[in-house]
């Protein structure tokens, strides 16, 4: 069954009956997910005749918990679905299971979970990257060929090349975020991670459009994504972002030049270009989220649902008490740095101050793709590193996020495609960002890249 | 000599089917938490979607109170913790209000902006439960500039405020039911002295109540100074039982509300097109009419405001003033009559048109104003028609010169004596004479025509 699980799912599903596949699937997950921990919710009962897909915990279900990885929603069952979820469920899709996360989706190596460490399949001792580290895991681990993640800052990109899939983070707006628990609504979009980009294609053709529940999702048409990944990159313009390749060193910079041979030899135009205030970019997003967070995770107040200390006497105990309980250092760590970006006196100096930096940078990227068709840099500064080895250093572990977090703030599409693997054996990636709503011309882009280098067939 | 300065804060609950941001019904008495969904309880994934209605609504405000209202407008997150509140922000405008610059009765009107009303807290003994079925309910605030200088003068700018709002159809002006709220900031300072410290009066929800406040609040403030203290800023409550104001909280106990921009909402945008849509379809508003019935038909200001009080009574005087040809008699009868017996049997019957029917009664001469009043108080009730009242008791007037004449001419007959005192030169015995005239008439002479036609046969 493991050969099964190791095709594309469009090649898979001609080969056996959906039942036996999504068999196949749970299997697999029986199997391995006890040395990797991507689930926190397994549906043994999942049915559907389509995709078998996993979802990060933090989209919400009916049919299984939703916990955001925090304890303070232990339990919590959501009364509705996911815009995403129902639209998956309408095709048919057997959603398997709930995948493990940085709690809320703030961090970037799924270490920061109330429910466990999600190890990375390449190798155990390694963190699989956040904060969609489950979901990356899952498919890594072929245990199923599609999970759903969110991105704020790069949570499907950093975790897909950590463990050498596919993530792709769409436009802002472009999938609905109705029924996605909000970590920074400006930023958060819901992605896919898969094995291969024609899935990643498919993925986001099922959960694509526009959604009247969500005010900021748009209205403009959503193509057939996986209708040109054959046409190849000749003649496509590809822009290689100077700030960002300069800071690169070693092995990581070799890996990315190869790439960029890969893509002249395909017969790509690929050139230098400089986006200026690419460097700001961290500052900017670690402000932005995190004031936005302060403001999203006020429900959790233990009034209506969730956690609830058993020792609060008062009101105000209630707050604080089910708050210090339920939320974990790095939840807190940031509900402090947002709140205080937006305390009166500090706001224009901080919130203000990043939102025009962002506006800087939106101008930039527009600039930059006059002359090009996509952008380029690696998806992460380095591979997976070991467990542990970042938790102590919280500003090190926001630095992962150095290359993803523009594209956030810019709210183009992105995709993570596997470029081969350092010398220790952990996966490397390829970011190609691409302009608002180019989608498809950037799965055709990263498919060409992926046909020619087939790093997605490796064995873990 | 001491000057008060006042300006008052208003919240007017729109008069929605539906809630600002989820499809939730607005009701007034519902079982608690019977009205609530996902959205309106901050459910984690609920996102909020602007009711189109509630804006239309607002936008009618902004020009019945003649604001300038914006393009673009921006709805902004105000950040508390209080159980009544289920995100723990409230969505309200703050630097990009939807309309500023207008004016009420002479007082200027700084901003209205929108926003959702809180959940109530409903305590019984030592516990306190929460009803959220009022949470999300859209609310205009109405901020008035300082231009109020007594409590007399605040009544009056919140008489015409609510009046306005109800002839828009924009809220009930229902104070009990808290549909209409409001607050008062008061500060005193002595002629020609810079204005004083401020404090925020809260919780003056009804007319006498806000008399009471603003009065009792200036008195304090002034006995304050003039002891030699000073005023601190603060926010205040108006207890009704005492008449009194206490300190709710000081300024050092003010909230930081963080406001920031609503990312989960997209700027509200309003076309030129739509206003002018909302303006042409706005009724005339009682400020107007005020003038118009001053003007047109040379009433009184008292008269006029007391017609306008409501725009049910407006419409009916003016309907009953077109009808009867006779503004002068409806409004008379308006005033007096019809408010008179809608205040003693809870409603009039009669219609405008049974109104100026019996205007036209009177005007014709065929009944006097005796009878008029007695068909008036039977027709009220009934609805009747007046005319068929007039046929069925018999009570048309005799305007007839010759049946006149000959009764007058019995009156001489028999009272010879008066008659005789009379020309003697006491003239005060006319009325004895008339008195007879209309005895012998059954009361149904025309008052004006037995006057003459005695006096003339009297030779005098």
């Amino acid at each position: 069954m493991s050969e099964l699980l190791a095709l594309p799912w469009h090649e898979a599903r001609a080969e056996v009956s959906p039942r036996e596949y999504l068999d196949a699937c749970l299997d697999a997950i029986a199997a391995r997910d006890g040395a990797i921990r991507a689930f926190l919710h397994v549906n043994r009962d999942a049915a559907g005749d389509g995709l078998p897909i996993a979802v990060k915990d933090n989209i919400v279900t009916t049919d299984m918990p939703t916990t955001c990885a925090s304890r303070i929603l232990s339990g919590f069952r959501s009364p509705f679905d996911a815009t995403v979820i129902s639209r998956l469920r309408a095709q048919n899709a057997a959603i398997v299971g709930k995948t493990n996360l940085d709690e809320f989706a703030m961090g970037s190596s799924t270490e920061h979970s109330a429910f466990g460490v999600t190890r990375n399949p390449w190798n155990l001792d390694c963190v699989a990257g956040g904060s969609s580290g489950g979901s990356a895991a899952a498919v890594a681990a072929r245990m199923v060929p599609a999970a759903l993640g969110s991105e704020t800052g790069g949570s499907v990109r950093q975790p897909a090349a950590l463990c050498g899939v596919v993530g792709v983070k769409p436009t802002y707006g472009r999938v609905s975020r109705y029924g996605l628990v909000a970590f920074a609504s400006g930023l958060d979009q819901i992605g896919v991670v898969t094995k291969t980009v024609r899935e990643s294609a498919d993925v986001l053709g099922m959960i694509a459009g526009h959604d009247p529940m969500d005010s900021t999702s748009s209205t403009h048409p959503v193509d057939d994504y996986a209708s040109e990944l054959e046409e190849g990159v000749r003649g496509l313009r590809f822009g290689v972002v100077r700030e960002a390749i300069e800071q690169l060193t070693g092995e990581v910079r070799e890996n990315f030049d190869a790439a960029l041979a890969v893509l002249r030899g395909a017969g790509a135009a690929v050139e230098e270009v400089s986006v200026p205030s690419i460097s700001y970019a961290i500052a900017v997003y670690y402000i932005v989220a995190n004031a936005e967070a302060s403001a999203n995770l006020s429900r959790f107040d233990g009034i209506r649902y969730g956690h609830r200390s058993s020792s609060a006497r008062t009101l105000e105990d209630v707050y604080a008490d089910s708050r210090a309980e339920g939320f974990g250092a790095e939840v807190k760590r940031r509900i402090m740095l947002g709140t205080f970006a937006l305390s009166s006196g500090y706001y224009d100096a901080y919130y203000g101050r990043a939102q025009r930096v962002r506006a800087r940078l939106r101008h930039d990227f527009s600039e930059a793709f006059r002359k090009f068709d996509f952008l380029l840099t690696p998806t992460t500064p380095e591979p997976a590193f070991p467990v542990g080895a970042k938790t102590g250093d919280p500003l090190s572990m926001y630095l992962s996020d150095i290359f993803t977090a523009p594209a956030n703030l810019v709210g183009i599409p992105a995709i993570a495609v596997p470029s081969g693997f350092a010398r220790n054996g952990l996966p490397l990636s390829l970011q190609i960002m691409a302009p608002h709503f180019a989608e498809k011309a950037m799965f055709r882009a990263a498919a060409a890249y992926e046909r020619e280098t087939q790093f997605w067939r490796e064995k873990r | 000599m001491w000057n008060a300065v006042i300006g008052l804060e208003v919240h007017a609950r729109l008069q929605t089917r539906t809630k600002i941001f989820c499809g939730c019904a607005v009701s007034f008495g519902a079982p608690p938490n019977t009205q609530v969904c996902p959205t309106c309880l901050g459910y984690p994934g609920a996102l909020p979607v602007l009711n189109r209605e509630a804006v239309e609504l607002a936008i009618r405000m902004a020009i019945a109170t003649g604001c300038t209202i914006h393009h673009r407008s921006i709805f902004a997150r105000k950040n508390y913790f209080y159980p009544d509140l289920p995100k723990g922000y409230q969505i309200s405008q703050f630097d990009e209000p939807l309309a500023t610059g207008g004016s009420v009765n002479g007082i200027r009107i700084r901003r209205i902006h929108m926003e959702e009303d809180a959940g109530k807290l409903i305590h019984h003994g030592d516990a306190s439960h929460v009803d959220l079925n009022r949470a999300g309910t859209p609310l205009i605030e109405i901020v008035s500039e300082p231009d109020i200088r007594s409590a007399a003068e605040a009544d009056a700018y919140l008489t015409r405020l609510r009046q306005t709002l109800m002839y828009a159809g924009v809220c009930d002006g229902n104070m009990e039911e808290g549909s209409l709220r409001c607050d008062a900031n008061v500060s005193v300072h002595r002629e020609g002295e810079p204005l004083g410290t401020r404090t925020e009066v809260k919780n003056v929800n009804s007319f006498r109540f806000l008399r009471a406040a603003i009065d009792f609040e200036i008195a304090r403030q002034i006995q304050v100074l003039e002891a030699g203290g000073t005023i601190v800023q603060e926010t205040r409550l108006f207890d009704p039982n005492s008449g009194e104001t206490r300190v709710m909280r000081s300024k050092e106990e003010a909230h930081d509300y963080r406001y920031f921009p609503d990312p989960d909402l997209l700027p509200l945008e309003i076309e030129e097109e739509w206003i002018d849509d909302v303006r042409t379809a706005l009724p005339e508003l009682p400020a107007a009419r005020v003038a118009r019935y001053q003007n047109e038909h040379g009433l009184s200001a008292t008269d006029a405001e007391i017609l306008v009080t409501s725009r049910e009574i407006a419409e009916y005087f003016d309907a009953a003033a077109a009808a009867s040809g006779n503004a002068r008699a409806a409004a008379n009868w308006v005033r007096n009559d019809v408010l008179r017996i809608q205040n003693e049997r809870g409603a009039c019957r009669l219609s405008a048109e049974g109104l100026a029917q019996l205007i036209r009664l009177i005007d014709a001469g065929t009944i006097g104003s005796k009878a008029a009043k007695e068909i008036f108080d039977e027709i009220a009730t009934t609805g009747e028609d007046p005319r068929a009242v007039v046929e069925r008791k018999g009570l048309a007037q005799v305007s007839d010169p010759a049946v006149i004449r000959e009764a007058a001419a019995k009156v001489i007959e028999r009272n010879t004596t008066q008659v005789e005192q009379y020309r003697a030169g006491k003239t005060q015995i006319f009325g004895f004479l008339v008195g007879q005239l209309m005895k012998e008439t059954r009361g149904k002479a025309n008052a004006e025509m037995a006057n003459a036609i005695l006096k003339e046969m009297l030779g005098g």
